[in-house]
Formats: C-alpha cells, sequence, structure tokens
C-alpha cells in the first residue's frame, strides 16, 4: 500500500475531519443525557441535511475551478415550488416532474456556465442573475405556500423509513428504537461516491484541478479550459435539483421563501471542508465534513434549548474565520517554501 | 457613425443609457394608462411634503445610492466585492435601537441613552465591521468575496443577538427624522446628497481616488512605487463599513425599528449591481462614482416601475436578472471584440 504523506492538501482535510470528531464527542459528553449519543441523532444530521450534501458536491466542483455559483439557494425554492405546482395544480405525476427538474437544471447550468466561460463574465455576477431569476420565477408560478399531499407514490418516498441492521437503543420511556435513514441520505452519500470517483478518476477531474491550480498552464497543457468550467457549472446545478429534489422530500412543501441563504451554507461547508476559493485545492469528502461540522453545531445550539438560534450562525462564522485565516497561513508557508 | 461610436464610448454611456431607457417605459405606460405622458416627472406637494414617482425612486434608492459609494472604492481596491453590507446595515441598526431602548426592551417611547450616542455606536460597530474585513483582505490576502462571507452570515446573527431576536421599536419623533421628511423634502434624500457630496468631494481635492485606481490595477507595482496598497484597501473597506452603517440607520429611522431579520436583506446585491451598471468594472481599476450612483437610482427606478406595472415584489427579481444578464453580456470582452470585428469588416468592405 502507498504511504499517504501529510501535505498542504490533506492537512486541512484532516484538521476538518479531526473537529468534527473532537466536537462530535463534546457534543456527546455535554448533552449524553439529552440522547446525544444515540446513533439516530447523527443519522438525524444526515436527514436534515442531505440536500445540502448534493448541492456542496456541486459546489465543490465549482470552487475547485476557482468559480463560484451562488444561484443554488434559489434554484432549490425554484425546484420546490416546480414540484408543488406540478404535483398539486397541474396533477403531474412527480416521476415526471423529477426528470424534469433534472433537465431543467441541465439547461440553467449550460446558460450559466456558456455565460462564464464562453463570454467570461464573472461568476458572482452571472450566477447572482441566476439566484435573482430563480427566486422570481418561484414566486412567478405561486405565491402561496402550497403542500405537496396528493401524489402518492411522492409521499411514500418521503415517509419511506430504510431501519439499519444495527445500533438500536431504547430511549427514555424504554421503548426500543431502530435507527433509520430517509431514501434522500442514500441519494446524498451516492452523490458524493460520485463526484469523489469524478475528482479522482476521470479525466474531467483530472482537468478540474489542472484548470483550478493554473488556468493558463492548463491551456498550455493542451485542455480545454472553456468546457471544463461550462462542464463544472452543469454538474453544479445538476447536483442542485438533485438537492433540490431530496431538499423538497425533507419539507413537503413550496414557498418563495424556501433556502434562503442556502448558496452560503454551501459554500461555507465547503470551505470549512478544505477546498480553497482561488481553486486547485480541495475534496469533496471534505466538504462532506464541512456540511456535517454545520449539522453539528446546529444541533448543538438546539440541544441546549437556551440559546436563540442565531448563535448557530455566529458559531459558524467562527469556525468559518478559523478555516480561512488557516488557509491564508498556509498559503502563505507554499509561498515562502516556493521562494 | 463615428460620432455615435465615440458617444458609446462614454464611461458615463451605460449607465445614462439605462436611465432614460426606464424613464421611456414609463413615459410609454403612462401614456398607455392615459394618464400625463409626463407623469413620472410630476413632482407636487402633498400634505406638506414632496409627493411623486421621481421623489419616490429618490427617496426609496437612498440606501442603495449610499451604499454604492463604499462598493465602487472596494470594487475598484480590491477587485471584490464586499458581501457584508447587508448584514452590516442590520447590525448597525440593531445596535443603535438596542442602545437607544435599553437590552431586552421591545417598545420604547422615550431614549435610554442621548441620540446621537445610539447612532455614533450604530456607526462604529460598522467601521469596526469594515476594519475586520479590510484586515482580511489586505492584510491576510484572502479574497474579498469570502473575507466578506464571514459577516456576511455573523453580521445579522451578532444584531439579532443584540436585540434579543425581538424587532425592537423606537418611538421618539427625533429618531423617526432620518427616515421621514425634513420640511417638504424627504431626509434620506438628503443624507445620501450630503454622502455622495463628501465622497466626491474627498475624491475630487485628494489624491485618493488616484491611489485607489493605482492600487486596483496593480497592487504590486504601486507599493514599489511608494503607496502603501494594503492600508489603502483596509481604507475602502473602513469607508465601505461607514456607508453600510449610516444607510443601516436611515433604513432603521424610516420604520422607526430595528426589524434584524428584514433591514439590508438582499441589499449587498443591490449595490453590486448598481457598481456593476454604471460601467465600472468589477475586476478592479478605474471607477466612476456617478456611474454608481446612477446605476443605483436605476435599480429603483426599476423596481418603482415594476409596481407600478402590477408586478408583484416577490417576482421583480425576474426582471432584475434579465436586465443584470443583458448588461453584463453587452459589457462582456468576447462581444465587445465580436462587434469590434464585425464593423472593422463592414469598414473594409466600404
Amino acid at each position: 500500500m502507498k504511504k499517504i504523506k501529510i501535505n498542504n492538501n490533506n492537512v486541512l482535510l484532516l484538521i476538518t475531519i479531526g473537529l468534527f470528531v473532537v466536537m462530535y464527542a463534546a457534543g456527546c459528553i455535554v448533552y449524553g443525557h439529552k440522547g446525544f449519543t444515540n446513533l439516530q441523532t447523527f443519522l438525524n444530521i444526515l436527514i436534515n441535511n442531505a440536500g445540502l450534501i448534493c448541492i456542496t458536491c456541486g459546489m465543490t466542483c465549482v470552487m475547485l475551478t476557482g468559480g463560484i455559483d451562488i444561484s443554488v439557494g434559489s434554484l432549490v425554492a425554484l425546484d420546490c415550488m416546480i414540484m408543488a405546482v406540478g404535483v398539486e395544480k397541474l396533477g403531474i405525476s412527480s416521476p415526471v416532474l423529477m426528470i424534469g427538474i433534472l433537465i431543467f437544471g441541465l439547461v440553467f447550468g449550460i446558460v450559466q456556465g456558456f455565460c462564464i466561460a464562453y463570454l467570461e463574465i464573472q461568476p458572482f455576477i452571472v450566477t447572482m442573475a441566476g439566484m435573482f431569476f430563480a427566486r422570481g420565477m418561484t414566486a412567478v408560478l405561486s405565491t402561496q405556500q402550497i403542500s405537496i399531499v396528493s401524489d402518492a407514490l411522492f409521499t411514500k418516498l418521503a415517509g419511506l423509513k430504510i431501519n439499519l441492521p444495527f445500533g438500536a437503543y431504547e430511549n427514555s420511556k424504554g421503548i426500543l428504537q431502530i435507527p433509520y435513514v430517509r431514501i434522500t441520505v442514500v441519494v446524498a452519500l451516492i452523490c458524493v461516491a460520485v463526484t469523489f470517483f469524478i475528482l479522482y478518476a476521470t479525466r474531467f477531474g483530472r482537468s478540474v484541478y489542472a484548470v483550478g491550480g493554473n488556468q493558463q498552464s492548463a491551456a498550455l497543457m493542451g485542455l480545454n479550459v472553456k468546457l471544463t468550467k461550462l462542464k463544472t457549472y452543469v454538474l453544479a446545478s445538476l447536483f442542485t435539483s438533485i438537492g433540490g429534489i431530496c431538499f423538497c422530500l425533507n419539507t413537503m412543501s413550496g414557498t418563495t421563501s424556501q433556502a434562503t441563504g442556502m448558496e452560503m451554507d454551501a459554500i461555507s461547508s465547503a470551505v470549512i471542508g478544505g477546498t480553497l476559493l482561488t481553486g486547485g485545492v480541495g475534496n469533496v469528502i471534505g466538504s462532506f465534513f464541512g456540511v456535517l461540522i454545520n449539522g453539528t453545531i446546529s444541533t448543538l445550539v438546539k440541544s441546549n434549548g437556551k440559546l436563540i438560534s442565531s448563535w448557530s450562525n455566529i458559531v459558524t462564522a467562527i469556525l468559518l474565520c478559523f478555516f480561512i485565516v488557516l488557509q491564508a497561513v498556509f498559503a502563505k508557508l507554499k509561498e515562502r517554501k516556493n521562494k | 457613425m463615428d460620432k455615435i461610436r465615440k458617444i458609446t464610448k462614454m464611461s458615463l454611456f451605460l449607465p445614462i443609457f439605462s436611465m432614460i431607457l426606464i424613464m421611456l417605459i414609463n413615459v410609454v405606460y403612462d401614456i398607455h394608462c392615459g394618464n400625463a405622458p409626463l407623469n413620472f416627472f410630476m413632482i407636487s406637494v402633498k400634505n406638506g411634503v414632496l409627493y411623486g414617482r421621481l421623489i419616490d425612486v429618490l427617496n426609496r434608492g437612498s440606501e442603495v445610492a449610499i451604499l454604492a459609494v463604499g462598493m465602487t472604492l472596494v470594487v475598484s481596491a480590491s477587485a471584490g466585492t464586499d458581501i457584508s453590507v447587508g448584514s452590516v446595515m442590520s447590525l448597525a441598526g440593531g445596535m443603535c435601537c438596542m442602545l437607544l431602548a435599553g437590552y431586552g426592551v421591545t417598545n420604547v417611547n422615550e431614549y435610554n441613552v442621548p441620540l446621537l450616542v445610539g447612532i455614533g455606536a450604530g456607526i462604529l460597530i460598522a467601521c469596526l465591521c469594515g476594519l475586520f474585513n479590510g484586515f482580511l483582505v489586505a492584510y491576510m490576502n484572502i479574497q474579498p468575496m469570502v473575507a466578506t462571507l464571514i459577516l456576511w452570515s455573523a453580521g445579522r446573527a451578532i444584531g439579532l443577538l443584540l436585540c434579543n431576536s425581538n424587532i425592537v421599536y423606537v418611538r421618539v419623533d427625533s429618531f423617526k427624522l432620518l427616515g421621514a421628511y425634513v420640511g417638504i423634502i424627504p431626509t434620506p434624500i438628503i443624507v445620501a446628497a450630503v454622502c455622495i457630496a463628501v465622497a466626491a468631494a474627498v475624491l475630487k481635492f485628494t489624491s485618493l481616488g488616484m491611489y485607489i485606481q493605482s492600487v486596483g490595477i496593480n497592487k504590486k507595482a504601486s507599493r514599489i512605487a511608494g503607496l502603501n496598497s494594503a492600508k489603502i484597501i483596509l481604507m475602502c473597506y473602513v469607508i465601505c463599513g461607514l456607508c453600510a452603517g449610516i444607510a443601516g440607520i436611515v433604513a432603521t429611522s424610516r420604520i422607526y425599528s430595528a426589524d434584524t431579520n428584514n433591514i439590508g436583506l438582499n441589499m449587498e446585491l443591490d449595490a453590486i449591481l448598481a457598481v456593476a451598471l454604471g460601467g465600472n468594472s468589477l475586476g478592479g481599476g478605474k471607477f466612476n462614482l456617478a456611474g454608481s450612483i446612477i446605476g443605483a437610482y436605476t435599480i429603483q427606478a426599476i423596481t418603482t416601475t415594476l409596481y407600478a406595472l402590477g408586478v408583484s415584489s416577490a417576482q421583480a427579481p425576474v426582471f432584475k436578472a434579465i436586465v443584470v444578464i443583458l448588461i453584463v453580456v453587452i459589457q462582456s470582452g468576447p462581444v465587445k471584440d465580436f462587434f469590434k470585428k464585425y464593423s472593422s469588416k463592414r469598414r473594409a468592405a466600404a
């Protein structure tokens, strides 16, 4: 077996995983009596953040090329609204709508990617326009909150519990609880695995890292920089659509104000997971742990019960600050070494 | 033909062109509805205050205009955007109201501390936020968007914490003044005008503007030429924080309460849009303050026009998105090159 060296690229990942373990362990010790040690608490973090995990996968790909996509939160809201309006008002069956949402995500990604890669407009501006567009379209479809109730298959999917064969425990009333996950968690984990495979084992994945590392040398190496960039945005929108469906399965409704600020959750998760916003360095596993850290923080704040929910934002921001400064320090060290 | 080309190359062409376009749409709409054709520009005095759609645009656009001043400098100097301004606005408003009402109190009819202390503290904390952002960008060499992402998330949360997650009402007339009227003129217009005038004067009569541009064009070269690049970038962020603070106080005074969840929501996007609409490159370097300010009011004019056309506030972003995309596509390099090639081909043929 090849020895894995600790270098700049994976030390951030190790710190992230370490932090998650420490944070969770601290939670287990402090809030153990409130059921923090149960396996289900951990699984609930996964269930609540399944959509975010999918989205962060796509976001990581985009950020690896040095870009950014802030349209994802609004796109999730739009996906939910398409689902809600399609099922409740138009009576379309949910599988058709899901395929429709995926195709819409594909087209959305192609348009954004084309503007960014081929028209050379800044990613922030293009995806900001995409964000406005998606959020506005949500309101055009409907300004009311629509609950999804009438599609049997969709309700069944949302209610489906996949029981785990291990980790059963007795709750405070002495009833045996079997830990379960929802179908969305399976989808999210598949997304992580697929992204990992794409980034590490395909030609496209390697070119993503090359483009992010140095665009000019990538171009000189004969890589198609523009096409690679376009593809990452398509991938991001596609993963967002998958995430949107997962999110919808969780909330079972469509509203205009859904998933506000989700883009920043995805970005901060990726940053905490060790992805550099300048591109070239990062890992989808890290992003996955980034989401878990975010989830753990909000669970900790909820477990406390006395703290206002805005504390979870503040703690996330502090962590974000810590990781960003850490990254900057590593970048400086690297620069010094090269000299 | 040459004249047209010259006009389109002027730096203020794009913002003024879009402004005129919006006004034309209004005139067409008024004629269509059977109103007086120049209804948009009509200003009258009703209930002792100025009244009219133009005044409304100027009044409601004040916050974005104030933010646009700071954002222009930040974009120019650091080639990045400060996405925390909306949150900082809310934080400044929250701080101000918390001090004026006292912690944990949600409704007061008289001040807990003098008004100026409240406003001063609000603006001070906004400046501190700017200092924090600036330090990360200038001295830690962190991408502006990432550095300001921290306060984007934390600013509003700290504001909520200060207000104990409540909406704090300060029902005192002198506090309402900033968001209401002085004589017949809406106060926000005056505040915005003062901010713009001060910024314009400083940029015109000192060499700060030139320094900022030179740092934005090439940071290293400016440092070698003897400028303290990091300090200038830091200064831009502090000014941006100051502007966000002032805008936050105005927005708070308008509703005489600190509605921390909603003040300045998505305002950062409007401010960035104003800068882009003003013909400034978001890649830093040369800037045009007048363009940004016209851009800010254009955005407000678009919003007001959309409301007049009967589009709901939730649906308005669709049109905003289309406007943004059209503007940036026209400005983008490859499209410009295409038109240049096209026109030179035509000239060669002739």
